[in-house]
């Protein structure tokens, strides 16, 4: 497991943004397909405003950082995208182990993740973003390497394709939501994507 | 006041602001009322930033009853709930029911100074079974 050092968070953050923006368009025509269109907008909006004060989060401790950076999403996403990925952020902060080996990291994770399907009353097989966090959690835990973990959120994230909504917008749409990916994991997959790969250039 | 608030969290401004004209045609000035819509660029969404802003504004001791339109309203409230917390948190519910109708039935419940948990039933009884 990579350490991640809080000196390596502004760099993180600007791939993160990175990812959305060049993005942007194409997780909003996923989200007018089965949702009300604007994720695109709102995730670029949210990780904008976290870059513009990149170094700040930077000068806090990690944990900090990271619940800080949660909150600032909380606050500008503007959709439920906000407080999903803010309270996934914000979790990982208060659960960052004083000691990051991979299994403890991978267990922070998980209650991450837990706590974006307390926020969203969802669970995995549900056609939504937990549907790469979970497969992206349970890699840490069996020890895939970064590259490997990277490949399993994008497949995880095309598996949403045939999967129905019951959750979100998406779920109005009952069978006809069936066929389309789910922006919200598309979402996840290239943010964690941009996570691992910075990580690997460490 | 001692009357339960309401607060209108609608993606659209709009129809926020309508539903509280049509609120206040209702009850007048009987019952604390605040609403919010938009993602504060202009756009349609909701913002945990202007939800709490709303809830304050419409706080009362005897609490506050929230109506919102769509799913992303329900999370960003939750949210604004939680980022409040207690002991006011205990006080504020988010009612599952139509937007307009709820708002209206939550406060003329209220403004004939009904318990909390009276209001957030009125509205409920408003939604689809």
């Amino acid at each position: 497991m990579t350490n991640v050092a809080p000196a390596s968070l502004p760099t993180l953050i600007a791939a993160a943004a990175d990812t959305i923006a060049a993005h942007a368009d194409e997780l909003t025509a996923l989200d007018q397909a089965i949702g009300d269109g604007d994720h695109g907008l709102n995730m670029k909006r949210g990780f904008e405003a976290v870059r513009a004060e990149a170094d700040a989060f930077a000068a806090k401790p990690l944990p900090e950082a990271l619940k800080a950076v949660g909150m600032k999403l909380v606050m500008t996403v503007g959709g439920a995208s906000g407080p999903l990925y803010g309270t996934l952020l914000m979790t990982l902060g208060k659960e960052w182990p004083a000691t990051q080996d991979r299994v403890s990291v991978a267990e922070a994770l998980r209650k991450a993740v837990d706590a974006v399907a307390a926020r969203g009353k969802s669970q995995a097989g549900q056609k939504t973003m937990l549907d790469v966090l979970y497969p992206v959690q349970a890699a840490l835990v069996e020890g895939k390497n970064l590259p490997e973990i990277a490949a399993i959120a994008d497949a995880a994230a095309e598996a949403t394709i045939p999967m129905k909504a019951i959750r979100g917008r998406a779920s109005f749409l009952g069978d006809r939501s069936i066929g389309h990916m789910d922006a919200g994991a598309r979402s996840s997959a290239l943010l964690v994507r941009a996570v691992v790969e910075t990580l690997g250039d460490v | 006041m001692s009357n339960v608030g309401i607060v209108i969290v609608s993606h659209s401004p709009l129809v926020a602001e309508g539903t509280a004209d049509m609120v206040r045609q209702m009850v007048g000035d009987e019952v604390p009322l605040a609403w919010c819509g938009g993602n504060g660029e202009g756009g349609l969404g909701t913002s945990v930033g202007a939800i709490m802003e709303a809830i304050d504004k419409a706080w009362s001791e005897a609490g506050v009853a929230i109506l919102v339109d769509l799913g992303g309203a329900e999370t960003n409230s939750e949210m604004a709930v939680e980022m409040i917390g207690e002991p006011r948190a205990s006080r504020i519910v988010i009612c599952n029911a139509p937007i307009v109708e709820g708002a209206v039935m939550a406060a003329t419940e209220a403004s004939g100074g009904a318990s909390l948990q009276d209001v957030v039933a009125t509205a409920h009884e408003l939604a689809p079974a």
